[in-house]
C-alpha cells in the first residue's frame, strides 16, 4: 500500500486541469495535441498567470487569439515566446470552439513553479 | 352549419382516426407502442389512445356541442408494424399545442401518461417519444445553467468531468462522510456525489453533511488549486423543505446540488431548477424509479421520454446509463438519449430508436452521467461513447481501490487524461485502451494498482429493453 503524496504545505500537489495529472508533455505530444486543435477548427489562443495568480478564472492574454491559425509551427512559436517573456509564468494553450462559445481544449504547456 | 346532439356511445374512428391529417409545426406528437386485446382493429384503438389522452371520454355527452371539439382532439394520424413483434404497433397521435398549460411537463405527461394507460381495450401501451414543438420548448424553463456555463463555471475543459459516488450508500456518519469526499477530491476528482437516498435520515441529518463536505471541498480546491463540488441531495418530503435545505447549500457556497426528478416529483423539480437559474447554482438530477416506468419494451415510459421531460423541467446532469457497466443500456439507444440531452437539434433516426425530429432551440443542454459498476478498464469506451460532454462517475470504482478514495480518484484522472490524450492524438480507443492505460500506468502507482484490482470484472449480460429494430 502506498501513501497518496499531496498536502497543503507541498507546491507540488497543485494542479492545472486537463492533462495535469500525466507527466509533463514532450515536444511530440505537445505538437499533436496542436493538431487536434487546428483539426477541430478552432481557434488557438495563449494564456499565461504567475502562479500565486492561478485560481481565477481570467490569465493575462497574450496577445490576441489566433483566429484561423492553421500552421501548428506558427502557434508553437507563439507558445515558446510567451513562455520566454514570463519564463516563471504557468503558460496554456486554449482551443476556442466559437460555435459552443467553450474552450474545446485547455492545457497548460510551461509549468511555473507552483505556491 | 352546427351539430345536433345524438346520444350515446360512438366508435372512436369517426372522430379521433385522421389518415390525412398532416401535424402542424405546433402539435404535440406522440409515438405509443400499443398491444391491444385481441380482435379489436388498429385504428379503433388508435383513436382511442387519442380520445382517451386528449378530450374524449367513453360516450358522447351534450357540452361537447358547446366548444370546437374538433380543433381540440388529439388525432391519430399514423399507424406502423413494430419490426419483429406482431403483437404490437406503432400509433402516431398529433395534439393542438394550446391542450397543454405552458413551461408544465406535469400537464403534459398528466394528458399524455393519464388514465390511457389503464384503458380495458389495450392490454399494454408504452409511449415511445415525444416531439415537442419549439413553441412549446420555449415555454419552459430548461436546465439551470447548461453546458458551457458548467464548463467556465468549474474551470474544466476538453475532456469528460469525473465523479464519485459515496458508498456505502446508507448508514455513514456526516463526518465520516465528508471524509470520503474530501479524499475522492484530494485524489483528483472534480465531483463526489450523494447517493439518490441519501436524503436526512436519523444517522446523517442534511445540515451536518452539508457543513462536512462543504469543509471536504474548500480543503481539496486549496490542496489542489482545482474547482471541486459535491451533489448535494436536496430532494426531501415537501418543496418547502427542499427548497429550504437548496437555500442553506447556496448559503455555504456549494456550487451543486442534486434532486431525484422521478421520486421528488416533476413540480419541485421544476420549481428547484427555476431557482438554481435565479440563484446560479448546478444541478444535478438522479433518476431513480425511471426503470419502472421505462423497462419493460411493452408498457410505461421509454427513457428517451423521461429525458425530454428533464431537459424540459431544468437539469443540469442527468444519468443516462454507461452501456458497459452493471445497469440496462442498449447502446445504440443509449446514443440517442445522449443526443437529446445535449444536442440542439435531434434528427429521427430509427436505429436510436428516435421517432421524431426534435428542435431545441436555445435551450441549453444536459450533461449525461455514466454511472453504475464502471472501473477504469472501462474509461477507453466510455471516453469514446460518451466524448467530452459527460460526467464519468465511478463509485465502487474509486471507493474500491486497494489503497483508498485519493489513490482511487487518481487512477481514474489518470485514465480519463490518458485515454483523452490518445483520442486527440487519432488513436482508436476501444481497439488500444489496454496499450494506452498500460503505458498510463508506469507513471502512475494508483493506476496500476487500480488494473491489477479490477481486471477480471464485467458484466455482460443481455439487455432486456432493445431497440425495436434489433428484433428484425
Amino acid at each position: 500500500m502506498q501513501d497518496y503524496q499531496s498536502s497543503l504545505s507541498d507546491p507540488s500537489s497543485r494542479k492545472f486541469e486537463t492533462f495535469s495529472y500525466l507527466p509533463e508533455f514532450t515536444p511530440e505530444q505537445i505538437r499533436k495535441q496542436i493538431e487536434y486543435i487546428v483539426s477541430k477548427g478552432w481557434n488557438p489562443g495563449i494564456e499565461h498567470t504567475e502562479p500565486e495568480n492561478a485560481g481565477g478564472h481570467y490569465w493575462y492574454m497574450w496577445k490576441l487569439p489566433m483566429f484561423g491559425e492553421t500552421d501548428v509551427d506558427a502557434i508553437l512559436k507563439e507558445v515558446e515566446a510567451c513562455h520566454a517573456a514570463h519564463p516563471n509564468n504557468h503558460v496554456r494553450l486554449l482551443g476556442f470552439d466559437n460555435f459552443a462559445q467553450s474552450a474545446g481544449a485547455s492545457m497548460v504547456i510551461y509549468r511555473g513553479k507552483t505556491v | 352549419m352546427a351539430k345536433t346532439y345524438d346520444a350515446g356511445v360512438k366508435e372512436y374512428r369517426e372522430t379521433y382516426w385522421m389518415p390525412d391529417y398532416t401535424p402542424k409545426e405546433t402539435d404535440i406528437l406522440a409515438c405509443f407502442k400499443v398491444t391491444p386485446q385481441d380482435g379489436v382493429p388498429r385504428e379503433e384503438v388508435a383513436a382511442a389512445v387519442a380520445a382517451e389522452s386528449s378530450t374524449g371520454t367513453w360516450t358522447t355527452v351534450w357540452t361537447d356541442l358547446l366548444t370546437d371539439l374538433d380543433y381540440y382532439k388529439g388525432r391519430a394520424y399514423a399507424i406502423e408494424d413494430v419490426p419483429g413483434d406482431d403483437t404490437c404497433f406503432y400509433a402516431f397521435i398529433a395534439y393542438p399545442i394550446d391542450l397543454f398549460e405552458e413551461g408544465s411537463v406535469v400537464n403534459v405527461m398528466t394528458s399524455l401518461v393519464g388514465n390511457v394507460f389503464g384503458f380495458k381495450a389495450l392490454r399494454a401501451l408504452r409511449l415511445e417519444d415525444i416531439r415537442f414543438p419549439l413553441a412549446y420548448v420555449m415555454t419552459c424553463n430548461g436546465p439551470p445553467q447548461g453546458i458551457q456555463v458548467e464548463r467556465d463555471m468549474l474551470n474544466k475543459y476538453g475532456r469528460p468531468l469525473l465523479g464519485c459516488t459515496i458508498k456505502p450508500k446508507l448508514g455513514l456518519s456526516a463526518k465520516n462522510y465528508g471524509r470520503a469526499c474530501y479524499e475522492g477530491l484530494r485524489g483528483g476528482l472534480d465531483f463526489t456525489k450523494d447517493d439518490e437516498n441519501v436524503n436526512s435520515q436519523p444517522f446523517m441529518r442534511w445540515k451536518h453533511r452539508f457543513d462536512f463536505v462543504m469543509e471536504a471541498i474548500q480543503k481539496a480546491e486549496a490542496e489542489t488549486g482545482e474547482k471541486k463540488g459535491h451533489y448535494l441531495n436536496v430532494t426531501a418530503p415537501t418543496a418547502d423543505e427542499m427548497m429550504k435545505r437548496a437555500e442553506y447549500a447556496k448559503e455555504i457556497g456549494a456550487p451543486i446540488i442534486m434532486h431525484d426528478y422521478l421520486t421528488g416529483g416533476w413540480a419541485a423539480n421544476t420549481q428547484l431548477a427555476q431557482w438554481c437559474r435565479d440563484n446560479g447554482m448546478l444541478l444535478h438530477i438522479h433518476r431513480a424509479m425511471h426503470a419502472v416506468l421505462d423497462r419493460n419494451p411493452h408498457h410505461g415510459i421509454h427513457f428517451r421520454v423521461l429525458t425530454k421531460i428533464l431537459r424540459l423541467s431544468g437539469g443540469d446532469h442527468l444519468h443516462s446509463g454507461t452501456v458497459v457497466g452493471k445497469l440496462e443500456g442498449d447502446r445504440d439507444a443509449t446514443l440517442g438519449w445522449i443526443d437529446i440531452m445535449r444536442d440542439s437539434y435531434v434528427k429521427e433516426d430509427r436505429s436510436r430508436g428516435i421517432f421524431f425530429d426534435q428542435d431545441w432551440g436555445a435551450m441549453p443542454g444536459v450533461l449525461p452521467v455514466a454511472s453504475g459498476g464502471i472501473h477504469v478498464w472501462h474509461m477507453p469506451a466510455l471516453v469514446n461513447i460518451f466524448g467530452d460532454d459527460s460526467v464519468l462517475q465511478f463509485g465502487g470504482g474509486t471507493l474500491g481501490h486497494p489503497w483508498g478514495n485519493a489513490a482511487g480518484a487518481a487512477a481514474n484522472r489518470v485514465a480519463v487524461e490518458a485515454c483523452v490524450e490518445a483520442r486527440n492524438e487519432g488513436r482508436e480507443l476501444e481497439k488500444e485502451g489496454k496499450d494506452i492505460l498500460t503505458a498510463a500506468a508506469k507513471h502512475s502507482p494508483e493506476l496500476a494498482a487500480a488494473m491489477e484490482t479490477w481486471k477480471e470484472i464485467k458484466f455482460e449480460f443481455d439487455t432486456v429493453d432493445k431497440l425495436d429494430v434489433s428484433h428484425k
